[in-house]
Protein backbone atom coordinates (compact mmCIF):
# COMPACT_ATOMS: atom_id res chain seq x y z
CA UNK A 1 0.00 0.00 0.00
CA UNK A 2 1.25 3.21 -1.26
CA UNK A 3 0.38 7.01 0.78
CA UNK A 4 -0.58 9.11 -1.78
CA UNK A 5 -0.67 11.98 0.53
CA UNK A 6 -0.84 12.12 4.57
CA UNK A 7 -1.31 15.14 6.76
CA UNK A 8 -1.13 14.85 10.64
CA UNK A 9 -3.57 16.98 12.59
CA UNK A 10 -3.35 17.75 16.61
CA UNK A 11 -7.18 17.01 18.13
CA UNK A 12 -7.65 19.47 21.45
CA UNK A 13 -10.57 20.96 21.14
CA UNK A 14 -14.20 20.89 19.30
CA UNK A 15 -12.93 22.99 16.73
CA UNK A 16 -10.23 20.21 15.80
CA UNK A 17 -12.96 17.79 15.60
CA UNK A 18 -14.30 20.43 12.58
CA UNK A 19 -10.68 20.29 11.12
CA UNK A 20 -10.89 16.40 11.16
CA UNK A 21 -14.03 16.57 9.39
CA UNK A 22 -13.09 18.71 6.59
CA UNK A 23 -9.59 17.12 6.29
CA UNK A 24 -11.53 13.50 5.49
CA UNK A 25 -13.28 15.24 3.30
CA UNK A 26 -10.65 16.56 1.29
CA UNK A 27 -9.06 13.36 1.16
CA UNK A 28 -11.80 10.93 0.42
CA UNK A 29 -12.99 13.85 -2.57
CA UNK A 30 -9.21 13.29 -3.93
CA UNK A 31 -9.44 9.72 -3.29
CA UNK A 32 -12.85 9.69 -5.63
CA UNK A 33 -15.17 8.12 -2.94
CA UNK A 34 -18.43 8.48 -4.11
CA UNK A 35 -20.91 11.29 -2.12
CA UNK A 36 -22.15 8.21 0.36
CA UNK A 37 -19.20 6.82 0.53
CA UNK A 38 -17.70 10.54 1.58
CA UNK A 39 -20.68 11.00 4.22
CA UNK A 40 -19.49 7.35 5.47
CA UNK A 41 -16.21 7.96 6.33
CA UNK A 42 -16.64 11.64 7.47
CA UNK A 43 -18.93 10.89 10.10
CA UNK A 44 -16.66 7.91 11.34
CA UNK A 45 -14.05 10.69 11.89
CA UNK A 46 -16.11 12.79 14.09
CA UNK A 47 -16.83 10.12 15.76
CA UNK A 48 -14.03 9.39 16.46
CA UNK A 49 -11.92 12.61 16.79
CA UNK A 50 -14.80 13.09 19.46
CA UNK A 51 -13.59 10.04 21.16
CA UNK A 52 -9.99 11.08 21.10
CA UNK A 53 -11.03 14.00 22.92
CA UNK A 54 -13.27 13.32 25.22
CA UNK A 55 -11.95 9.81 26.31
CA UNK A 56 -8.48 10.28 25.38
CA UNK A 57 -8.00 13.94 26.59
CA UNK A 58 -6.74 14.80 22.84
CA UNK A 59 -4.62 13.20 20.77
CA UNK A 60 -3.94 13.37 17.01
CA UNK A 61 -5.05 11.86 13.81
CA UNK A 62 -2.73 11.15 10.76
CA UNK A 63 -5.03 11.32 7.88
CA UNK A 64 -3.75 9.78 4.40
CA UNK A 65 -5.13 9.34 0.74
CA UNK A 66 -3.43 5.68 0.06
CA UNK A 67 -3.82 3.79 -3.01
CA UNK A 68 -3.31 -0.55 -2.95
CA UNK A 69 -3.81 -3.08 -5.98
CA UNK A 70 -5.88 -0.32 -8.07
CA UNK A 71 -7.59 0.53 -5.34
CA UNK A 72 -7.98 4.19 -3.85
CA UNK A 73 -9.49 5.06 -0.18
CA UNK A 74 -8.51 7.17 3.04
CA UNK A 75 -7.21 5.62 5.80
CA UNK A 76 -6.99 7.73 9.11
CA UNK A 77 -4.91 6.76 12.46
CA UNK A 78 -6.35 8.62 15.53
CA UNK A 79 -4.19 8.17 18.17
CA UNK A 80 -4.09 9.27 21.99
CA UNK A 81 -2.13 8.74 25.25
CA UNK A 82 -5.31 8.35 27.27
CA UNK A 83 -6.80 5.85 30.26
CA UNK A 84 -7.12 3.41 27.25
CA UNK A 85 -10.61 1.32 27.30
CA UNK A 86 -10.30 -1.88 29.18
CA UNK A 87 -13.14 -3.75 27.57
CA UNK A 88 -12.90 -3.40 23.58
CA UNK A 89 -15.66 -5.73 22.94
CA UNK A 90 -18.46 -3.82 25.82
CA UNK A 91 -16.80 -0.74 23.97
CA UNK A 92 -17.65 -2.06 20.88
CA UNK A 93 -21.28 -2.53 21.68
CA UNK A 94 -24.02 0.36 20.78
CA UNK A 95 -25.51 1.98 23.89
CA UNK A 96 -22.46 1.45 26.09
CA UNK A 97 -20.78 4.41 27.10
CA UNK A 98 -18.39 5.31 30.63
CA UNK A 99 -19.47 9.63 29.60
CA UNK A 100 -22.22 11.44 28.20
CA UNK A 101 -22.66 10.34 24.63
CA UNK A 102 -24.80 7.25 23.31
CA UNK A 103 -22.76 4.91 23.16
CA UNK A 104 -22.72 5.03 18.92
CA UNK A 105 -19.31 6.12 18.51
CA UNK A 106 -16.90 3.25 18.09
CA UNK A 107 -19.08 0.85 16.70
CA UNK A 108 -20.66 3.67 14.40
CA UNK A 109 -17.68 3.71 13.25
CA UNK A 110 -16.78 0.73 13.11
CA UNK A 111 -19.66 -0.35 10.84
CA UNK A 112 -19.39 3.03 8.74
CA UNK A 113 -15.59 2.11 7.68
CA UNK A 114 -14.28 -1.09 5.35
CA UNK A 115 -11.70 -1.45 7.84
CA UNK A 116 -11.31 -1.08 11.15
CA UNK A 117 -8.62 -2.05 14.27
CA UNK A 118 -8.22 -0.55 17.80
CA UNK A 119 -5.42 -0.87 20.00
CA UNK A 120 -5.81 -0.22 23.59
CA UNK A 121 -3.64 -0.63 26.74
CA UNK A 122 -5.11 1.02 29.71
CA UNK A 123 -3.14 3.42 31.10
CA UNK A 124 -1.15 4.22 28.04
CA UNK A 125 -3.38 5.27 25.25
CA UNK A 126 -5.55 3.66 21.98
CA UNK A 127 -4.93 3.77 18.87
CA UNK A 128 -7.39 3.05 16.04
CA UNK A 129 -7.04 2.76 12.56
CA UNK A 130 -9.89 2.82 9.90
CA UNK A 131 -10.36 2.65 6.16
CA UNK A 132 -12.86 3.60 3.11
CA UNK A 133 -12.04 2.48 -0.25
CA UNK A 134 -13.60 3.46 -3.22
CA UNK B 1 -18.82 32.93 20.30
CA UNK B 2 -20.77 32.37 17.29
CA UNK B 3 -24.44 31.42 17.53
CA UNK B 4 -26.76 30.04 15.02
CA UNK B 5 -29.21 32.51 14.04
CA UNK B 6 -32.65 31.82 14.96
CA UNK B 7 -35.89 33.64 12.83
CA UNK B 8 -39.69 34.34 14.12
CA UNK B 9 -42.31 33.32 11.30
CA UNK B 10 -45.65 33.75 12.65
CA UNK B 11 -46.00 31.47 15.31
CA UNK B 12 -43.26 28.85 14.17
CA UNK B 13 -39.59 29.49 15.02
CA UNK B 14 -36.88 28.68 11.54
CA UNK B 15 -33.63 27.84 12.07
CA UNK B 16 -31.18 26.97 8.92
CA UNK B 17 -27.83 25.33 9.85
CA UNK B 18 -25.14 26.59 7.37
CA UNK B 19 -21.98 26.06 8.81
CA UNK B 20 -20.18 23.09 9.93
CA UNK B 21 -20.90 23.03 13.52
CA UNK B 22 -18.77 22.40 16.29
CA UNK B 23 -20.47 20.51 19.62
CA UNK B 24 -20.46 23.62 21.74
CA UNK B 25 -22.62 25.63 18.50
CA UNK B 26 -24.88 22.49 18.27
CA UNK B 27 -25.36 22.86 22.39
CA UNK B 28 -25.86 26.70 22.33
CA UNK B 29 -28.71 26.06 19.50
CA UNK B 30 -30.21 23.76 21.62
CA UNK B 31 -30.68 26.48 24.73
CA UNK B 32 -31.42 29.20 22.79
CA UNK B 33 -33.87 27.38 21.03
CA UNK B 34 -35.72 26.36 24.19
CA UNK B 35 -35.70 29.55 25.33
CA UNK B 36 -36.93 31.16 22.50
CA UNK B 37 -39.88 28.74 22.11
CA UNK B 38 -41.07 29.68 25.78
CA UNK B 39 -40.22 33.91 25.12
CA UNK B 40 -41.90 33.75 21.69
CA UNK B 41 -44.85 31.18 22.58
CA UNK B 42 -43.89 29.59 19.61
CA UNK B 43 -45.90 26.28 18.43
CA UNK B 44 -43.23 25.08 15.88
CA UNK B 45 -39.80 25.03 15.18
CA UNK B 46 -38.32 24.28 11.82
CA UNK B 47 -35.02 23.10 11.18
CA UNK B 48 -33.60 23.00 7.74
CA UNK B 49 -30.05 20.92 7.63
CA UNK B 50 -30.10 20.42 3.67
CA UNK B 51 -26.29 22.18 4.46
CA UNK B 52 -25.07 19.88 6.49
CA UNK B 53 -22.92 17.35 5.03
CA UNK B 54 -23.03 15.07 8.19
CA UNK B 55 -24.80 14.46 10.89
CA UNK B 56 -22.89 12.16 13.77
CA UNK B 57 -24.08 10.97 16.90
CA UNK B 58 -23.50 14.20 18.93
CA UNK B 59 -25.79 16.46 16.14
CA UNK B 60 -28.13 13.98 16.02
CA UNK B 61 -28.60 14.04 19.70
CA UNK B 62 -29.10 17.37 19.76
CA UNK B 63 -31.75 17.03 17.16
CA UNK B 64 -33.98 14.49 19.39
CA UNK B 65 -33.10 16.82 22.28
CA UNK B 66 -34.53 19.67 20.67
CA UNK B 67 -37.67 17.80 19.59
CA UNK B 68 -37.91 15.87 23.23
CA UNK B 69 -37.60 19.42 25.04
CA UNK B 70 -39.90 21.43 22.38
CA UNK B 71 -43.13 18.42 23.07
CA UNK B 72 -42.96 19.54 26.02
CA UNK B 73 -43.29 22.71 25.80
CA UNK B 74 -46.02 22.06 23.88
CA UNK B 75 -44.38 22.94 20.01
CA UNK B 76 -43.56 20.93 17.40
CA UNK B 77 -40.25 20.00 15.67
CA UNK B 78 -39.63 19.13 12.21
CA UNK B 79 -36.55 19.20 10.75
CA UNK B 80 -36.09 19.32 7.17
CA UNK B 81 -33.64 18.79 3.90
CA UNK B 82 -31.71 15.78 4.85
CA UNK B 83 -29.73 14.82 2.28
CA UNK B 84 -29.84 11.29 1.04
CA UNK B 85 -26.24 10.34 1.84
CA UNK B 86 -26.50 11.88 5.33
CA UNK B 87 -29.84 10.08 5.92
CA UNK B 88 -28.20 5.99 5.03
CA UNK B 89 -25.11 6.95 6.89
CA UNK B 90 -27.46 8.03 10.10
CA UNK B 91 -29.49 4.79 10.13
CA UNK B 92 -26.06 2.84 9.98
CA UNK B 93 -24.55 4.77 12.64
CA UNK B 94 -27.33 3.60 14.95
CA UNK B 95 -28.99 6.48 14.85
CA UNK B 96 -32.61 6.31 13.21
CA UNK B 97 -34.06 9.63 15.15
CA UNK B 98 -37.51 7.93 15.93
CA UNK B 99 -38.14 10.93 17.96
CA UNK B 100 -38.06 13.85 15.49
CA UNK B 101 -41.20 14.51 13.03
CA UNK B 102 -38.93 15.23 9.33
CA UNK B 103 -40.38 16.22 6.06
CA UNK B 104 -38.36 16.87 2.89
CA UNK B 105 -38.12 20.00 2.62
CA UNK B 106 -39.00 23.76 3.92
CA UNK B 107 -42.40 23.96 2.45
CA UNK B 108 -43.71 20.54 3.50
CA UNK B 109 -42.03 20.90 6.44
CA UNK B 110 -44.40 24.64 7.17
CA UNK B 111 -47.39 22.65 6.07
CA UNK B 112 -46.90 19.92 8.81
CA UNK B 113 -46.42 22.92 11.40
CA UNK B 114 -49.30 24.82 9.95
CA UNK B 115 -51.66 21.81 9.92
CA UNK B 116 -51.10 21.49 13.87
CA UNK B 117 -51.33 25.13 14.09
CA UNK B 118 -54.67 24.99 12.46
CA UNK B 119 -55.54 22.22 15.00
CA UNK B 120 -54.98 23.65 18.40
CA UNK B 121 -56.60 26.96 16.80
CA UNK B 122 -59.84 25.09 16.43
CA UNK B 123 -59.57 23.54 20.05
CA UNK B 124 -59.30 26.80 21.19
CA UNK B 125 -62.59 27.90 19.68
CA UNK B 126 -63.93 24.59 21.11
CA UNK B 127 -63.07 25.85 24.57
CA UNK B 128 -64.58 29.15 24.17
CA UNK B 129 -68.12 27.58 23.43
Amino acid sequence: MTTQKSERLEIRSSDDVVRVRQLTRTLAIAAGLGLVDQTKIITAASELARNTLDYGGGGFVLAEQVEAVGRRGVRLTFEDRGPGIPDINAALKDGFTTGKGMGLGLGGAKRLSNEFSIHSTSGEGTKIMIARWK
Amino acid sequence: MDRIPILKFGNALLVTIQVDMHDRLATALEEDLTSRIVENNAKGVLIDISALEIVDSFIGRMLDNIAAVSRILDADTVVVGMRPAVAITLVELGLSLTGVKTALNVERGMALIQARLKMSDAEDDDSEE
